[in-house]
């Protein structure tokens, strides 16, 4: 018994260095297109764990993270485009604009609960979308973007090829993993828990939860921002389109499909919203339909997700 | 000097004017109990003292501060703690973990481990229970949690929400027993009750509230035989 208990608790180590593993070695047999579909995946993984914070540990719904995607894109474009600054350098100032951002339009909405917050996000999501359309400040290049951007350059070694982006993002996707999971045991986590199950009871217990909450939407979204100047570090271009509802929608998706709360149920979620639909890309236009079924048969059959955190489920079941 | 002394205090919902300027005062080392009927204003009173609503008029002072624009989790830290009603345990934490989130505002394992100690001591069910989820308790047992919970960060001041709503007779007399065991203990006591009778017995004053004004005070044994609370609240005609 005590030696099937020590094995136990080693397997999450094994578990997660053959995981690593496999990240490394999976795209080598694989053809550019297949690597560039694993790239986006890491993008909408390091997404989905940023949106993660919001609504799964925080409780709060949050239906415009795109914006702050575009945001961290844009800032990082343009910053190239205008002041020369190498891309590689642009990252931390993504992160700090797209967690600004995230500061300004939470700080005045945080008292609102769950369908009004929700509301509020999507408006925001749209303002910026159309702000970057209208060309705002005559500095976004309206609908068609910014283009021209330069390529990363990481250590004197210029990224090239689509291996090169994976591995980039891989790194930045495992330097997420071990922060989110810092995050979920800590003094913090346990506080947007208390906040989550019932915000009277951890206020009167002495929890801050306003700064909770307002913490946890900056957190999201400097992250989303980080992703966002990721993607133009291989696409040297960035348009509005970044910052469309259905992106925010995907993301919001990637979170809710896999287990709200959940970390591997991220990665479920991105690999049922993004990796599944582009290996069945031959399906054409019978592949969305098939989604949409997939999906309203996932919530009917299992609405706590695919891989959902134990005390989630839980939560969700008790509701019932 | 009073341990809290509330002034012509007025609080509004909305347009709904829920307190009427209220003057109350509970000193160190009292349980002072508010009594009155639904929507007098008692829960009210609590969780503007706690600073879950604001008062629009007069002022909440405790230990000579005045609290009426102090952030609801800096007045736990200054020694008020706030039990609210119905029980709001953490269901799918375990009784250990509902205890750890009591001490949230502490730092100091010590003190913490101290207070858990304290709260085992009066509450040894919890202690057996430790390793249970929250919602596997039973009424009784989730109530001595809240209460336990709410002593973890221990308060100068604790303020009771009815505590004994919807618990069986027995319960509630323990209840009531281990209200006046803190209190010999050192806490201060303010409490909220519909079960007048069960309140007056334990407490050193008493307050009636009516459609937010205070109407009626005392000592809790004088208010006992006062006739018009007789009447209206321990239900004798």
């Amino acid at each position: 018994m005590g030696s099937l208990m020590e094995r136990l608790r080693r397997m999450p180590l094994v578990w997660q260095i053959g995981l690593l593993a496999l990240a490394l070695l999976l795209p080598l047999p694989l053809n550019d297109y297949y690597r560039a579909v694993l790239w986006r995946t890491g993008i909408y993984a390091i997404l989905g764990l940023s949106l993660n914070i919001i609504v799964g540990y925080a409780g709060l719904f949050q239906l415009g993270h795109a914006a702050f995607y575009a945001l961290g894109a844009y800032t990082s474009a343009l910053l190239n485009l205008h002041f020369d600054i190498p891309l590689v350098l642009t990252w931390p100032i993504s992160i700090l604009v797209a967690a600004f951002f995230g500061y300004l339009i939470s700080r005045p909405i945080l008292h609102l609960r769950g369908d009004y917050l929700c509301i509020v996000t999507i408006a925001f999501g749209e303002v910026v979308r159309l702000a970057l359309v209208n060309n705002i400040f005559g500095i976004t290049g309206g609908a068609n973007g910014l283009s021209g951007i330069d390529q990363t350059v990481l250590f004197g070694l210029t990224l090239r090829t689509p291996l090169h982006h994976y591995y980039l993002v891989l790194f930045f996707l495992v330097l997420t993993l071990f922060a989110v999971r810092r995050l979920e045991n800590s003094r913090l986590g346990r506080a947007w828990m208390y906040v989550r199950e019932d915000e009277t009871a951890a206020e009167a217990m002495g929890i801050d939860t306003t700064w909770a909450k307002l913490l946890a939407f900056v957190l999201g979204s400097g992250w989303a921002g980080l992703a966002g100047a990721l993607y133009v570090a291989r696409i040297p271009v960035v348009s509005p389109d970044l910052a469309r509802f259905i992106e925010s929608v995907v993301m919001f998706c990637i979170v809710v499909l896999g287990g709200t709360g959940s970390i591997p149920g991220v990665f479920v979620g991105t690999l049922g919203m993004i990796t599944l639909p582009e290996i069945f890309r031959f399906l054409k236009t019978w592949r969305d339909a098939w989604m949409g079924v997939a999906m309203v048969a996932m919530m009917i059959a299992r609405p706590e997700g695919l891989w959902p955190s134990r005390r989630i489920r839980m939560e969700i079941r008790e509701k019932e | 000097m009073p341990l809290l002394r509330i002034e012509n205090l007025h609080t509004y919902y909305g347009h709904v004017h829920a307190l009427k300027g209220i003057d109350l005062e509970v000193e160190e080392g009292e349980i002072v109990t508010l009594i009155g009927a639904n929507g007098a204003g008692k829960s009210t009173t609590l969780r503007t003292i706690s600073g879950l609503v604001r008062p629009r008029e007069g002022r909440v002072e405790f230990n000579d501060q005045v609290l009426n624009h102090v952030p609801a989790h800096r007045i736990v830290q200054m020694g008020v703690c706030h039990v609210p009603e119905g029980r709001r345990i953490f269901t799918t934490l375990t009784v250990m973990e509902n205890l750890t989130m009591g001490a949230y505002t502490l730092k100091d394992e010590q003190a913490i481990r101290e207070n858990l100690q304290r709260v085992f001591d009066l509450f040894p069910r919890l202690a057996e229970r430790k390793n249970q989820l929250g919602g596997t308790l039973s009424g009784g047992e989730q109530q001595m949690l809240t209460i336990g919970r709410a002593l973890m960060s221990r308060p100068r001041l604790l303020l009771l929400d009815e505590p004994s709503l919807g618990l069986a007779p027995m319960l509630v007399k323990a209840i009531f027993e281990t209200i006046r065991e803190i209190n010999a203990r050192g806490t201060t006591i303010l409490l909220v009750e519909q079960n007048a009778r069960a309140a007056l017995k334990i407490a050193h004053r008493a307050y009636v509230l009516e459609t937010g004004r205070v109407v009626l005070s005392g000592p809790a044994q004088e208010l006992m035989q006062d006739e018009r609370v007789r009447k209206a609240y321990l239900g004798e005609r």
